[in-house]
């Protein structure tokens, strides 16, 4: 069971470059857009001083730590780089906050990246490197539920369309989204399948992007500005794979109940949905915005698509999920998309998110899962 | 004496009516053609025909496998290896491929009675397969069918006695197939019928009229190998026997199936075949192979097996010509890929178990099943308490699909279902089938298939097919 982290860590700066296409810019660009607007924003003006340990998330490079050390000219120090699947940037945050609560570092910074739309392929690409196992795509292995799923809980597309249409509302809204387009349930269901029963718009928009946080002692935080964000919980779990796993029911995704249980636990959180008030989760894909509302705890298994009818996940709704338009609109950059979730949460705490705000936020969550999917990784963010 | 004990055929699912190749709409039972789709080959269909032929029997009775196939795809490999691999046999059987000529699949079953007549070995596994490509378009594309044939010939309980053999060796060039050439090309039709085909076969079967001291009578079945309807009429007049003596040519069913096709006739001969009768065999090639078997008693005791008749009556038509030529890779591609090394031959033969035999291991400490084999049991953690457990043979569920369009097929979505085996979940495509048909709880059972082509190679793996009900 995990030491107590809670309220010993604080957010004081948050960045992240445009998401997108970016094929104009290098991972150097990235990388350097988002840390220097967190340097800003935590008020650093020296980084080469303050900065004194760097952790960097990516999954598709393998430069090295060399390249974000290059890119931010931060040498001398420790630079670490980790990858965790798709939950590479929760756990990137992760040893970050870690490395700060055991005292080894005053302040440190966290850099998530990835560059797909470097590779000349559209999507993911499909691997030839094996016999089993193929089709191998992310929605392939993420439709896994579908079917049974549907069939317990009479459940549909129709109701995972839902889903896409708040998310690509939600995107409009945030500057630095990849696609600002609104769009309807009719849409979705119209769109072309890619792996059933994921549609074109059932599926995240992979991007370039890049996010940073600076995270130092919590008595620290208020030296670097008058707001900020403590780190309540910080977990990740990992599982079997589901295509293996001889006990897996096909309803749920486990690691993320088993690290919602520890990160509420840390947290001191008791009824997840009364207690947050805002959250970004992964939704890679729709179905994956549905069953994690389940498996967070955040209703009954089963419950979803009622809860999702009736808009509580919505902008307007009790408790807003994935403000910015989530991984469907904002991008996912492999390696960046657990960072910029923190991003966007520190902007909702502090009351900085624009059209998108939601009121009154004070407790937020952030989820990200991994792998076929076998990884999961929480933060739970907060006022002091 | 020497005979076959066990039979067993396989005809690919998927028909190409003749007419959707002149792109006429297709009639319900016009002319057709069996066509191997894309995830099969020669090799695919063998190992389909050898487990039908193996129906009841013990695998680790077999002592040897010959692999008959005019069109395995790799000219310095062995078929037979691999198919053993696939079937899951002993280690110590014997493997050898014989290729080159239209009479491969009797040439294959000719030295097979000779070495379990002379004692070398019990019972052997012969198999023949082919895949010929006649040139989109062509004269020959209508023509060739594809399908395999699989024997047992054992040194005892035979169900068809073989009772002698002859041949004629015949240096023609009618028919051929240069390496590195996909299709096979021939001579003016009536060049090859009139010089080459009906004098040949005639001569092989008189010849082994005489030697056995038989007559056109004495048999109530002939399996011919024969290039069409028109040339088949005359090798049986020429040979004596009456129409209603031969077995039916399935022509505009099958098609002509190269070196396994007068044996798929044969196969096709015993399922109805009773105790007493004699079966004449005859193949063209280079010359001709006749054969001649009785039925015993034996017969009679056969198990079950899906055989010709089954494999006939399940079928399904290609829509569309372009859907074959993409199923057959005869479509341009905007990507080829080049210089590409393929699979690491390192894993693959790491994993030549679980890819080729799909064995998995059963923890003898909790009865878990697993596939592949893990070193640590999922379910009791117990460390490397695992006894082999082949999954081939086994009945699946359908537990989970999804349709994936983005995967190469000639058709998409491919597939990709979990299924339960005796409690262990596989990944693994659904084979022979269309979107509708996965349904949860479908049973299934696994079928030998090509995977893709990367490196240039056939790599193969299992794939789930609906349970024959």
């Amino acid at each position: 069971m995990s030491k107590n982290i809670r309220d010993k860590v604080a957010i004081v700066g948050v960045g992240a470059c445009k998401f997108g296409e970016n094929w104009d810019m290098s991972r150097e660009d990235m990388i350097v857009e988002a840390a220097y607007e967190a340097y800003a924003d935590a008020g650093i003006e020296d980084p080469q001083k303050q900065i004194e340990a760097v952790f960097c998330g990516a999954v598709y490079p393998n430069g090295g730590t060399g390249e974000v050390a290059e890119a931010l000219k931060l040498f001398d120090r420790p630079i670490s780089k980790l990858s965790n699947y798709c939950e590479t940037g929760t756990d990137t945050f992760r040893y970050g906050v870690m490395c700060v609560a055991a005292g080894m570092y005053d302040t440190v910074l966290v850099v998530g990246f990835d560059k797909p739309k470097d590779r000349g392929v559209s999507g993911p690409s499909v691997s030839f490197d094996r016999v089993r196992g193929l089709p191998a795509t992310p929605a392939g292995w993420f439709s896994l539920c579908a079917a049974r799923y549907f069939q317990t809980f009479d459940a549909g597309r129709e109701d995972l369309a839902k889903i896409a249409v708040k998310n690509h509302h939600n995107g409009t809204l945030a500057p630095k989204s990849m696609l600002k387009r609104e769009i309807t349930v009719d849409d979705v269901l119209n769109a072309r399948i890619i792996s059933w029963p994921f549609g074109l718009y059932d599926c995240a928009a992979q991007s370039d992007g890049a996010a940073a946080a600076v995270i130092t002692r919590a008595d620290l935080g208020r030296s670097f500005r008058d707001d900020p964000i403590n780190v309540k919980a910080i977990t990740i779990a990992v599982g079997a794979n589901p295509q293996s796993d001889p006990n897996f029911d096909f309803l749920s995704w486990k690691p993320t109940q088993v690290a919602a249980k520890d990160a509420y636990r840390q947290a001191g959180i008791t009824e997840p949905f009364r207690e947050l008030d805002v959250c970004q989760v992964h939704d890679c894909f729709t179905l994956t915005e549905m069953l994690t509302y389940e498996d967070l705890g955040l209703c009954k298994k089963g419950e979803a698509k009622d809860f999702v009818a009736s808009g509580v996940f919505e902008l307007s709704g009790e408790l807003p999920v994935n403000t910015d338009g989530g991984l469907k609109t904002f991008g996912h950059p492999t390696g960046a998309t657990g960072v910029r979730m923190i991003y966007e949460n520190t902007l909702q705490l502090r009351g900085q998110a624009g059209e998108r705000q939601v009121k009154n936020a004070k407790l937020a969550l952030s989820h990200n899962i991994g792998g076929a999917p076998q990884a999961c990784g929480i933060a739970i963010i907060g006022h002091p | 004496m020497s005979g076959i004990s066990a039979y067993g055929a396989y005809v690919p699912y998927t028909r190409l009516p003749l007419a959707t190749i002149q792109g006429r709409p297709a009639k319900q039972g016009g002319p057709e053609k069996a066509v191997a789709y894309y995830d099969e080959d020669a090799v695919t269909m063998g190992v389909a025909a050898a487990l039908d032929c193996l129906t009841g029997f013990d695998r680790n009775a077999v002592d040897g496998v010959i692999f008959a196939s005019t069109s395995y795809a790799m000219a310095e490999k062995q078929g037979a290896a691999l198919i053993a691999k696939a079937l899951d046999l002993r280690r110590d059987v014997s493997t050898s491929d014989v290729a080159g000529s239209l009479r491969a699949g009797t040439n294959a079953l000719r030295s097979a009675f000779d070495s379990v007549s002379a004692g070398s070995a019990r019972n052997l596994l012969v198999i023949a397969s082919d895949c010929r490509m006649g040139a989109p378009r062509g004269a020959l594309e209508s023509k060739l069918g594809d399908g395999a044939v699989a024997f047992l010939v054992s040194d005892s309980h035979a169900i068809a006695t073989f009772e002698g053999s002859h041949s004629v060796a015949n240096e023609i060039q009618d028919l051929w197939r240069i390496q590195n050439d996909p299709y096979t090309h021939t001579w003016e039709d009536r060049f090859v019928v009139t010089e080459g085909y009906t004098p040949v076969i005639v001569e092989g079967v008189l010849g082994l009229f005489e030697k056995l001291g038989l007559a056109p009578g004495d048999f109530t079945k002939a399996a011919l190998y024969a290039p069409d309807a028109r040339s088949l009429g005359g090798a049986t007049r020429g040979i004596g026997l009456a129409k209603e003596q031969l077995q039916e040519p399935l022509f505009g069913k099958l098609g002509n199936t190269g070196c396994a096709f007068a044996l798929m006739l044969f196969a096709h001969a015993l399922e109805t075949a009773k105790s007493g009768e004699r079966i004449l065999v005859a193949s063209y090639g280079d010359g001709c192979d006749a054969l001649s078997f009785q039925i015993s008693e034996h017969i009679e005791k056969l198990g079950e097996r899906r055989g010709m008749s089954g494999y006939l009556a399940r079928r399904t038509a290609i829509k569309s010509y372009d859907t074959y030529l993409r199923s057959r890779s005869l479509d341009p591609k905007e990507w080829v890929a080049g210089g590409d090394p393929g699979l690491s031959a390192t894993v693959r033969f790491r994993e030549r178990d679980a890819d080729l035999s799909f064995v998995g291991g059963k923890c003898t400490s909790c009865g878990q099943v697993h596939f592949p084999q893990p070193r640590v049991c999922y379910q009791c953690y117990a460390k490397d308490q695992w006894e082999p457990y082949r999954l081939s043979d086994k009945p699946g569920r359908l537990l989970a699909h999804t349709f994936d369009y983005f995967f190469p097929a000639p058709e998409p979505p491919a597939i990709m279902i979990m299924a339960e085996i005796d409690g262990c979940h596989v990944q693994i495509q659904l084979a022979d089938a269309r979107p509708e048909d996965a349904v949860l709880d479908l049973p299934v059972e696994f079928a030998f298939r090509k995977i893709h082509n990367a490196g240039g190679k056939a790599n193969y793996f299992w794939k789930a097919v609906a349970a024959e009900s």
